[in-house]
């Protein structure tokens, strides 16, 4: 008798409280069922087919580390793809932040007009990683493109296109990603913004011209948001896709020369049906992330001060 | 060391002026404090001697060489801030040798100048530790210490104190005063804290609006402000200020009636027509408890404080509007709402024009009325 009271107590005090919150779960279950369903169930199935073979057709044969030691031992693109992916990572990331700082301070000087050079300068980061600009990208550096007119003016031969000179292509495509400098750059603004003028001011009395003064405090004193950039700005770059896929119509060329981490792998899981294979490169472009990212992390104790005296 | 020249310097904002042509001497090793009230333009002052802030006219000399054009980074003066202004990324220790570090001072010699200043501020503990883990009082050394490695020309302080509670206040301005003695440094101290000023300063420069009231040594402006405004900002509590206008005029002595019927003879130098309006003032401290026959001032008691080794008493003349503070030594029994006899002491009164001058005493010891 007991046990059957207190279980139904339990259920009424859970009617009761499911009564109460229903609204709030409601509303939840939209969130949920994308979580589940959209990203959480996809990556965990993607886990399994990473140590399958799987051609979307018939259905997922296990085969171990096949796909693993057929990646590190004889895949050759894979090489190459991490080598463009590396060398995009590694030009990009800091060019761009340079950019964006450098604007930043020059911003920060309190022109007049700021709110408006802001708007117009983060412009490109709302539009630049779109389809239609990679697009207006290629028209610009394509084969008669407008760069290559202004090259010929300038004596080059006609039709040497950059976008399709295996030396120049990936080159072009750090220069796009660059001019997308506006996320870090607003973050680098507040981060300046948030540096105490005293300290500038003291910096003066102690006889530090302006450079020492950026190198001495502004630099340190903005190191916890150049950090947040440099973490933020990295992934970014590990996951470039569009601008690699519409300038080389998805090929990754000329001659692999654009053949992004990413882009090889859309190709092996979309265009070769080897989805099993893509799985196994996705998995691994996460392991270097999240690599990348705890190399950072671990440097931070000694590049990193957080200012917590006020 | 070094002494200091402001000619006619001024600073204006668009149309609004803020420093009016400011004219001061400071010598070799001096202690001079800027005081006033808030907004009256002393830390603007302090920032223009800094070259934090631009002049819009005159000159700022020192040394004998003119500094209007050079950079605060190359005027050789040190500063310390209201709010410390330490590198909170750099250790105690990198706080001090960071300014002879960029002056490329031997390393031996920034190791000896950091001990030495670390010793005398006692901070030889927290030499590796950041501003963060150090208290107010703590972070206040090594703004001070930061100063004091530099071996500056001049010293500028803007409002030191004021972030540290009452009694560390009180310590670290004794501190501050000995360290001025030790060094021999001229120093620049700006406060809105009128004891400060007293306590520490060898020429104290009180403003308001801009513009510089009086000049003078702490004492100097005591026994004889200039006018009305340093009359009521030097000294606590303040003195007090009575209208009233002049009576009869003798020679070296002027009949002064304030309201109340009440008839008071001052001794001062200067020609007055009868009738003409005047301010009479008179410390606190310098009224007088006289037998109930003898004395013709009759307070009616607000309300006594008794401090133990003084006692305030606040009340009105009769007749008058403006309250009154009284300060006598030692503790007295006073009922509020009472009638309190006082009498003042004529050589200690002072006498203001209707504009607010200060007219001239005949001598300190004219005889009492």
């Amino acid at each position: 008798m007991a046990t059957i009271t207190s279980t139904s107590s339990r259920w009424d005090a859970f009617a009761r409280q499911w009564r109460r919150g229903r609204s709030g779960y409601m509303f939840l279950i939209p969130w949920l069922i994308g979580f589940f369903a959209l990203t959480l169930g996809p990556a965990l199935a993607s886990l399994y087919l990473a140590f399958t073979k799987y051609d979307i057709l018939t259905p997922p044969v296990f085969t171990g580390l096949d796909n693993f030691r057929y990646m590190f031992l004889q895949d050759y693109r894979f090489r190459q793809a991490l080598q463009v992916t590396f060398t995009y990572v590694l030009w990009s990331v800091p060019l761009k932040l340079g950019l964006a700082l450098l604007i930043a301070i020059a911003l920060d000087k309190g022109t007049r007009g700021v709110d408006l050079y802001r708007a117009i300068f983060y412009l490109p980061s709302l539009i630049g990683g779109s389809v239609a600009i990679a697009v207006l990208w290629r028209q610009l550096f394509d084969r008669d493109g407008l760069t290559d007119q202004l090259l010929q003016l300038l004596g080059w031969p006609p039709g040497t296109s950059i976008l399709n000179n295996p030396d120049h292509a990936l080159k072009t495509l750090i220069v796009l990603s660059v001019w997308q400098f506006g996320a870090p750059m607003v973050i680098f603004l507040a981060g300046l913004r948030q540096i105490p003028q005293d300290l500038h001011e003291a910096a003066r009395m102690d006889g530090a011209k302006t450079m020492q003064r950026f190198f001495r405090i502004t630099l340190p004193m903005l190191a916890p948001v150049i950090f947040f950039n440099l973490i933020m700005q990295t992934i970014d770059a590990f996951k470039a896709f569009t601008q690699a896929f519409v300038v080389s119509a998805g090929t990754g060329g000329p001659i692999d020369s654009t053949l992004f981490y990413t882009l090889y792998l859309y190709q092996e899981g979309f265009a070769f049906f080897r989805m099993g294979y893509a799985s196994a490169l996705a998995w691994f472009l996460l392991i270097i992330i999240a690599a990348f990212t705890a190399l950072t992390f671990l440097s931070a104790k000694y590049w990193v001060h957080y200012d917590d005296t006020r | 060391m070094a002494d200091l020249k402001l000619m006619s310097v001024r600073k204006s904002y668009g149309q609004v002026d803020v420093i009016h042509g400011v004219d001061l001497e400071v010598n070799h090793g001096e202690f001079v404090v800027f005081v006033g009230p808030s907004g009256c333009g002393k830390s603007t002052l302090l920032r223009m001697i800094a070259g934090l802030e631009d002049i819009t006219g005159g000159d700022i000399i020192i040394d004998g060489t003119y500094m209007n054009d050079v950079d605060a980074t190359d005027r050789g003066l040190a500063m310390v801030f209201q709010s410390y202004a330490l590198y909170p990324h750099m250790t105690v220790r990198k706080n001090l040798s960071f300014g002879l570090e960029i002056a490329k001072v031997p390393r031996d010699e920034i190791e000896r100048r950091v001990a030495e200043a670390a010793r005398i501020l006692k901070i030889e503990d927290y030499l590796d530790r950041h501003p963060a883990k150090l208290s107010g009082g703590q972070r206040q050394r090594v703004a001070i210490g930061r100063a004091i490695v530099r071996e500056p020309k001049i010293f500028l302080f803007d409002e030191p104190l004021s972030n540290l509670d009452a009694e560390l206040r009180v310590a670290t301005r004794v501190e501050i005063a000995k360290l001025h003695e030790r060094l021999g440094a001229t120093m620049i101290y700006v406060t809105h804290d009128q004891v400060e000023a007293m306590t520490m300063a060898d020429k104290i420069v009180v403003l308001r609006n801009g513009i510089v009231e009086q000049v003078g040594a702490p004492l100097d402006l005591y026994n004889h402000p200039a006018n009305l405004f340093v009359a009521g900002f030097i000294g606590s509590p303040k003195m007090n200020l009575l209208d009233g206008h002049v009576a009869d005029v003798r020679p070296g002595e002027v009949d002064v009636e304030i309201a109340g019927n009440i008839r008071v003879s001052v001794p001062v130098a200067h020609r007055l027509a009868k009738g003409d309006a005047v301010t009479l003032g008179i410390r606190p401290e310098h009224f007088l408890r006289a037998g109930a026959d003898a004395a013709n001032l009759k307070l009616t008691v607000d309300f006594v404080e008794g401090l133990g080794g003084e006692t305030l008493v606040y009340g009105a003349l009769p007749g008058a509007s403006q309250p009154v503070i009284v300060k006598l030594d030692g503790q007295h029994r006073i009922e509020n709402g009472t009638s309190l006899s006082l009498a003042m002491q004529p050589d200690q009164m002072h006498l203001f024009d209707s504009n607010g001058r200060a007219l001239q005493r005949a001598s300190a010891t004219a005889a009492a009325a």
